[in-house]
């Protein structure tokens, strides 16, 4: 694949708005009793609603709209009282009735905001945090899919996937990177996972996010956008509004137009190319649907739903940065998914059972962060897992790290646990005990141990005590293998230090 | 027995003096003696109307008959039947065999009725003489020159020339009332919502209703008994306690206040539906009743806030019929684009055409406010000018229609004449009241006349009891056809 880099002039400004189809997370779908399960032999989840037959009928999922308040809470937003699904109108072979049921004028869930952090995509820009606008989320069935191969010139049509339930979350262009736009997506993919709401798999097509993107001189008023539709990787989005933005500038810059107009980024060539042009769309003749009613929702209701809601990820992040010590970085990262968040802190419950006030916990906090950043992040990379995969439970991580913190075993000793624990599983404590990983801290021994070093070894004695510091790390050396490296480490540098200086 | 009540009908069957195989074969002879000039039906099925009598007459046998259980009822084409021809008067759908059944459809099941034959209709229910049926004109047995009114013209003119015990029909702005009064039987709409949509084919949904058409109110009564009820299949049906809408027919009718709407008896009535409207509201008074000046100052906006709302709605509920998935497709195309413009081109006529063409522009960018909305705008006066007329009488009566059946082919290149037609039923539609229509003499052409009866919301009840009232009086509703 092609990879482009591009140089942004300075005296432009790119403005991004998203807007992303969530595929809740509902077993049936929004209109009919029809299944959701991905994968399924095309059109075998496709009942009489689902194909339009004459006279059939949209009966709304509440599950539907539960996940879309969930939604709304989650982002701050306002729910509507009372808001209105609409028809808009287009022909297509995969849209059965002719029309989507979607939501126009009169949104289920209204302004809200999400804050995320940046993270410089390259060079060495600091991260920080910004607020995104969302202008709204509604409600609105999916289309089914064509298939347009193995069918010798004509077009297989599968309608398992028409009338599943989506949350379209439009965000306002607030956004003025391909960082930031990268930033908000992530953030949202995990929000949505976090909530419970959708699935997140991007490769289902459970997430997927559409690009406005337009150049302005900064200050200028907006400039003429282009969407850029179906980014279904953040890496893509990452490519595709950086070339997108670069093509406007050099347009601009050489005394073109920009033309409203939806295009598609071509993954291959690295590249946007457009699909239509804004001028020949559709005129979608939206209007209220005369089979279903408003939809109403009590206060009663929002607050049923809002019982429900875990704590979020903001809140989460700032408690473990403020109550833990942690720094934002590590905050952000174990906040990162649900799954991460829950096993940190069931790890960090079994390490410390009783939450003790700052000190001790904030080290343990710590320890145990580094070690799920680290170690088992890097494991379940390598073996190509999820967190809710993960071989090796909280508790047993737990285990292991009571074990380091009373000093029972060394760091390099944890990492034969880990190791152990990961393959074959079983206790800290059991392990330690059977590969005898218990390091020695018993300063008599080590005192032992040393003055066997210092008197079977003279030269480098007076090597070390004319100056020469670097031999050091020789008795240690030695120390350690006499110890089959079972000696604890602070207390051995303690006491070489001390016999060798005498 | 071609002339007695459902009552009388039920009672025969029970008491086994008559099986629902002799009767329901009985209704199939004169169909197939009398439906090629009258064209009532599109569809006949003796197999499975007779499958359905003999499981009847088990019911009957054991003694597990209801009030419908073995009488023979024709449905109009609009209603999906599983394993039926479906065709909503359209070549779009000429072949299509519906795989389910409309609630409609299936609480007549329960209730143990024949499905006798799907009746001929305008197509997609877009007409007000049956003209429009891609399966030919239905003739009005009173006159086979004159139309029978529609769109449920072949219900209509089944239930007049006894080619079945009674039908349904369905009534988006006065396709139940308008034939019912054409055929001089008796017909009723009821209130939005009280009869499931589901599988009922869709023309415009926030005015369609469906509703029995029959010889009189008594039988309206058993009818409406087994076609109503909440069905959580639409989310439009009305969630309310099941009623027995024959529990108020032998109320006597003294205090009842009718009103009578001036807009009704203004410019464009015939003076011979004039004097038939006229004699009734006389004979009512001798019933005790007293009647009350209204006024509907915004029903001269009826018509054409209808015919911008209802195809609006139309343009889109038509749009499944695309010939992707069941349906006519024409045969020869080159792309999907031409595959959409041919199989539409090709399958709908050109009321159903011009309708689309009509909904669509209304909707579109820069018209919907000045169309669509305004529409809405009016349709709550509408409602509201009924709401403030309530406050002052009970009912309220005036023409089904402006004249007598007109003859058929008299209207046909004039879209606006025919619409005007239905000029004092359309406005119950967009309030979504109950309407109904009953027999009320004839005109000077010896062509049936009939009189609108408008009740309150959820008023069946009650205009059942003052049309039934008329017809223990007067018995314009036993005369028949002499054709027949």
């Amino acid at each position: 694949m092609l990879h482009k880099t591009f140089v942004r002039a300075p005296e432009w400004e790119i403005v991004i708005g998203l807007e992303v189809h969530t595929q809740l997370s509902t077993s049936s779908k929004i209109f009919s009793g029809a299944s959701t399960t991905y994968g399924a032999e095309p059109n075998t989840q496709a009942d009489a609603v689902s194909i339009a037959l004459p006279g059939v009928l949209p009966v709304l999922n509440k599950g539907a709209v539960e996940r879309a308040i969930k939604f709304g809470l989650a982002v701050g937003a306002h729910i509507a009282p009372r808001s209105v699904f609409a028809r808009k109108n287009y022909f297509y072979p995969d849209l059965p009735k002719g029309y989507q049921i979607s939501q126009f004028d009169l949104p289920v869930v209204g302004q809200g905001a999400l804050t995320i952090q940046v993270e410089p995509l390259s060079g060495n820009g600091k991260s920080y945090e910004k607020v995104v606008r969302i202008t709204r989320a509604h409600l609105e069935e999916d289309a089914g899919k064509s298939l347009h191969e193995d069918f010798h010139g004509m077009t297989g049509i599968d309608l398992n996937r028409a009338g599943t339930p989506l949350l379209e979350i439009v965000s306002e262009p607030d956004m003025r990177s391909a960082a930031e736009a990268v930033a908000y997506a992530k953030t949202l993919h995990s929000l949505v996972r976090w909530i419970g709401i959708c699935d997140g798999n991007m490769q289902e097509g459970s997430f997927r996010c559409d690009a406005n993107v337009s150049v302005r001189r900064p200050g200028a008023a907006l400039g003429t956008r282009r969407e850029i539709k179906n980014l279904n990787s953040f890496k893509f989005m990452q490519q595709a509004i950086e070339y997108e933005a670069q093509w406007q500038i050099d347009t601009l810059e050489n005394g073109g137009k920009i033309h409203q107009a939806t295009v598609l980024f071509d993954s291959d060539k690295c590249e946007t190319r457009a699909m239509r042009s804004k001028e020949e769309a559709h005129d979608y003749r939206y209007f209220p649907d005369p089979d279903l009613l408003p939809l109403d929702i009590s206060p009663q209701w929002i607050e049923e739903v809002r019982a429900t809601l875990p704590e979020l990820p903001e809140a989460k992040r700032a408690r473990y940065v403020s109550e833990l010590g942690l720094s934002t970085y590590d905050a952000d990262i174990l906040t990162g998914s649900r799954e991460m968040a829950g096993f940190f802190e069931a790890a960090l419950t079994s390490l410390t059972p009783i939450p003790s006030p700052a000190g001790g916990r904030g080290e343990q906090a710590k320890l145990c962060a580094n070690w799920l950043i680290g170690e088992v992040s890097a494991q379940l990379n390598r073996d190509g897992l999820d967190m809710v995969q993960c071989p090796i439970s909280a508790r047993q991580l737990g285990g292991m790290l009571k074990r380091i913190a009373d000093s029972t075993i060394s760091n390099a000793g944890a990492k034969e646990v880990f190791r152990t624990m990961w393959s074959e599983g079983g206790d800290a404590d059991a392990i330690i005990e059977a590969k005898g990983l218990k390091q020695v801290s018993d300063s008599g021994a080590i005192e032992k141990l040393v003055d066997e070093i210092i008197a079977a070894n003279p030269a480098q004695v007076a090597e070390y005590r004319s100056g020469k510091e670097k031999v050091f790390g020789f008795f240690v050396g030695l120390a350690m293998k006499a110890s089959k490296g079972k000696a604890n480490p602070a207390q051995l540098n303690e006491i070489l230090k001390l016999k060798l200086t005498k | 027995m071609l002339d007695s009540s459902l009552q009388q009908l039920g009672s025969a069957l029970r008491a086994r003096k008559i099986s629902s195989v002799e009767l329901t074969q009985l209704y199939l002879d004169r169909i197939a003696a009398f439906n090629p000039a009258l064209n009532a039906y599109i569809t006949t099925n003796a197999e499975l109307s007779l499958a359905q009598a003999r499981a009847a007459d088990v019911l009957l046998a054991g003694g597990k008959a209801q009030a419908l259980t073995g009488i023979p009822v024709a449905q109009k084409d609009i209603f999906c039947a599983k394993g039926w021809r479906t065709t909503c008067g359209s070549k779009m759908l000429e072949n299509f065999i519906a795989p389910y059944d409309a609630h409609v459809i299936e609480q007549f099941n329960k209730a143990g009725a024949v499905n006798l034959g799907k009746t001929n209709m305008d197509e997609f229910a877009m007409g007000s003489s049956n003209e429009t049926s891609y399966f030919g004109a239905v003739k009005n047995p009173w006159d086979q020159k004159a139309v029978p009114g529609g769109s449920s013209g072949g219900a209509a003119c089944a239930v007049a020339a006894r080619l079945c015990a009674a039908a349904t029909g369905t009534d988006t702005g006065g396709s139940i009332r308008q034939p019912a009064a054409l055929c001089g039987i008796s017909g009723i709409k009821p209130t939005y919502g009280t009869v499931s949509r589901y599988g009922m084919i869709a023309f415009a949904s926030s005015l369609d209703q469906a509703g029995p058409m029959a010889r009189s109110a008594e039988d309206l009564a058993l009818l409406l008994n087994v076609m109503t009820g909440f069905d959580s299949r639409d989310s439009t049906s009305l969630q309310r306690d099941k009623e027995d809408y024959a529990r108020d027919l032998n109320k006597p009718l003294a205090g009842l206040r009718i009103g009578l709407p001036k807009e009704f008896f203004a410019e464009g009535l015939a003076q011979d539906v004039a004097n038939c409207v006229h004699t009734a509201i006389a004979q009512y008074k001798q019933l005790g009743a007293t009647v009350v000046d209204i006024s509907l100052p915004n029903s001269k906006l009826a018509v054409p806030v209808y015919y911008v709302l209802a195809p609006a709605e139309a343009s889109s509920n038509l749009s499944r019929f695309d010939g992707v998935r069941y349906g006519y497709r024409a045969p020869e195309y080159s792309d999907l684009t031409e595959m959409y413009e041919k199989s539409r081109a090709q399958g709908f006529g050109e009321e159903v055409k011009r309708r689309i063409m009509i909904g669509t522009y209304v909707l579109s960018h820069g018209y919907y406010d000045a169309y669509y909305l305004q529409a809405q705008k009016i349709r709550r006066l509408i409602a509201q000018d009924f709401a403030d007329a309530f406050k002052q009488c009970d009912v309220i009566m005036g023409p089904t229609s402006p004249s007598t059946a007109f003859n058929l082919g008299e209207k046909g290149d004039d879209p606006v004449q025919m619409y005007l037609s239905d000029i004092y039923t359309i406005a119950v539609n967009l309030a979504g009241l109950p309407g109904m229509s009953i027999p009320a003499g004839f005109g000077s052409n010896g062509r049936p006349v009939g009189l609108q009866i408008i009740g309150n919301y959820f008023a069946e009840a009650q205009m059942l009891n003052v049309a039934h009232q008329y017809q223990l009086a007067i018995d314009w509703h036993t005369k028949q056809p002499n054709v027949i």
